[in-house]
């Protein structure tokens, strides 16, 4: 092998390594904006209870801790809940797809809880709400990879009357 | 019960003495040249051939017999059924006397022979198993049915020679329960269907108008329990596959899920969740009591019991992530036993009692796997995108499971489909279903 055909190797490689970096950064960007950790952070598929009150929670992967933007979101639920007292509510709790059956449905039961009980300590009685969880049975982004799973790991909060 | 679907008198013709044994195929190891064996179509006379063609619309039941034969010793990856053009005798001289030399030319070692009559609107079927090389008959048996079992005589002759030959009982005469799936991956609709274990005669037990999930065979009849969303309430269900009869398993107040028999077939055991927690029950089928087994603040649920009743495996996180655990069937002495890398999930334990298969997540990739019931000896059989559920066939030689797609990046092209592999890791298959298929349970042997 000569000097010239190994100067034109390192040249590609390096060319090459470039190239992927850069894509790399781009797509690493791209998910940023939608995932902290690996929490969905974004709008897209969230609907709104009321006006200003979005109807979910997401969560880590095999976690069902709230975030603070979690917190957030439910405090505005239990206030709404607080103003229309008629109103009654099903937590419906899912998980990605990355999990076995039937542990995902353990795995969401545990996650509408948490909000559930969040809830309740914003002075909504548990008699308001109904938990329900759907494990991985009802994805909203039918996708496989990371984002898509961070948006399918929640807690929705739906009227129930 | 059983023997009502299938009233047969069996009729020993002969019957050598199991020390004469002469060809043996060995199960314990990956088969990689399977016996060469020739299945003769089953001779009949003209006359029962025209009356079976008439009652059952078939037109050569003897072949259409020796065909499930031969499909179901090729899918064993133990045996090698060679091709019929071939054969130089033809089917009802060779029950009588096959002339042995002709099949030892084509190089089958095992020949199979048959006879099918139709008397009193009977079916009555015989078949022979011969060893070619040694030039003797090892096993003669006859069945007598009504005609539409047909299919069911060319199991019971696959289990009676899979039995003959490997020393152990087959798994032919059996069934599998499974969820069909169709429809897009975010509003999947789901039915119970039922199927012959070769995947012929599928019955569809629910109309998909509620989500159901993870059906199990009574191991002792043929009851099913499994989970429904009847009413958006998830709770067990018994159902009896005979009458269509079913009924919600016990009145929690909450979720009931991942319920599976006991080996007598008497109690259900099952995962409750309530308040954020999952814990494992049992419920006596024939006094409705229930009994608590775990109690504790983790997720303790897909609960599997020992063949002897006396253990019961299942899936806890209560070491911070998903891992399979040993207690006894009261609920003492818990013991973790999977600590290798990853994830673990859905324990089952082995009919034979030795092993228990389980799925296990490690680095974005999906394994069903087996380890001895301390938790040594683990062995990952298969690796995928996303597989899980692992079924045992009744001789605990084989497992059937379910294995999902990836999407692509416009998230299309999700499938779901059942799948079965050996324990020793070899014969890999797919199993084909009319529709999309998971959670596959399969049955015990329907006759024995």
């Amino acid at each position: 092998m000569n000097l010239g055909k190994i100067n034109k190797n390192i040249f590609l490689v390096l060319f090459l390594s470039f190239v992927l970096s850069a894509c790399a950064t781009q797509t690493a960007k791209k998910v940023d904006s939608q995932m902290q950790g690996d929490v969905y952070t974004g709008t897209d598929t969230v609907e709104y209870l009321a006006d200003g009150v979005p109807d979910r929670v997401f969560f880590a992967t095999n976690e069902s801790v709230l975030t603070t933007a979690s917190r957030e979101t439910l405090r505005k639920q239990a206030s709404w809940l607080r103003k229309n007292s008629e109103i009654t509510v099903v937590l419906e709790g899912h998980a990605d797809e990355r999990g076995t059956r039937e542990y995902n449905l353990a795995l969401g039961e545990r996650r509408a809880n948490a909000a559930k009980d969040y809830l309740m300590t914003y002075g909504i009685s548990s008699s308001r709400i109904s938990v329900i969880s759907y494990g991985k049975e009802r994805p909203v982004d039918s996708g496989s990879n990371p984002l898509a799973w961070s948006k399918n790991r929640r807690s929705v909060t739906v009227k129930a009357n | 019960m059983r023997n009502k679907k299938l009233l047969f008198i069996i009729l020993l013709i002969a019957f050598p003495f199991k020390s004469l044994a002469l060809i043996e195929v060995d199960i314990t190891r990956g088969n990689l040249s399977p016996l060469p064996l020739a299945v003769s179509s089953l001779a009949s006379n003209k006359k029962d051939k025209e009356n079976l063609e008439k009652k059952l619309e078939i037109k050569d039941l003897g072949l259409e017999i020796s065909l499930i034969v031969e499909n179901n010793l090729k899918k064993s990856g133990l045996f090698n059924p060679l091709n019929k053009d071939a054969f130089l005798q033809k089917p009802d001289i060779a029950h009588l006397k096959p002339r042995f030399e002709d099949w030892a030319l084509i190089k089958a070692q095992a020949l199979i022979t048959g006879k099918v009559n139709f008397i009193d609107d009977k079916l009555r079927v015989e078949f022979r198993l011969w060893d070619v090389l040694a030039g003797k008959e090892m096993l003669a048996l006859a069945f007598t049915t009504v005609p539409k079992n047909w299919r069911r005589v060319g199991h019971i002759i696959s289990d009676k020679v899979y039995e003959r030959l490997t020393g152990e009982k087959g798994y032919f005469d059996t069934r599998v329960i499974y969820v069909a799936e169709e429809g897009p991956k975010t509003q999947r609709v789901k039915k119970l269907a039922i199927m012959d274990q070769d995947g012929f005669n599928t019955k569809y037990l629910t109309l998909g108008n509620e989500l159901v999930l993870t059906p199990r065979f009574n191991p002792t009849n043929q009851m099913v329990t499994y989970l429904s969303y009847f009413k958006n309430l998830p709770r067990v269900y018994l159902l009896d596959i005979e009458t269509g009869i079913q009924e919600v398993v016990g009145d929690f107040p909450g979720m009931t899920f991942a319920p599976r028999f006991s080996p007598d077939g008497k109690k259900i055991i099952m995962s409750f969740a309530m308040d954020g927690n999952s814990d494992i029950y049992t419920m006596n089928l024939e006094n409705r009591i229930v009994e608590r087994i775990t109690n504790h603040p983790s997720i303790d649920t897909s609960p599997s019991y020992s063949p002897d009743g006396k253990y019961i495996a299942f899936n806890s996180d209560r070491s911070g992530y998903q891992q399979i655990y040993v207690m006894k069937s009261n609920g003492k002495n818990v013991k973790r036993i999977s600590f290798g890398k990853g994830l673990y999930g859905t324990p089952v334990w082995s009919p034979r009692g030795d092993l228990i298969a389980f799925t296990k997540l490690h680095k974005g990739k999906f394994y069903i796997g087996v380890m001895r019931t301390d938790g040594k000896g683990e062995r990952l059989l298969t690796e995928n995108f996303y597989q899980e559920a692992p079924s045992w066939s009744p001789n605990g030689r084989v497992l059937i499971f379910y294995r999902e797609t990836k999407t692509n990046s416009k998230g299309e092209g999700f499938s779901a489909k059942l799948w079965s592999i050996d324990l020793t890791g070899y014969n890999e298959r797919l199993v084909e279903t009319e529709t999309d298929a998971s959670d596959p349970s399969w049955s015990s042997l329907l006759s024995n």
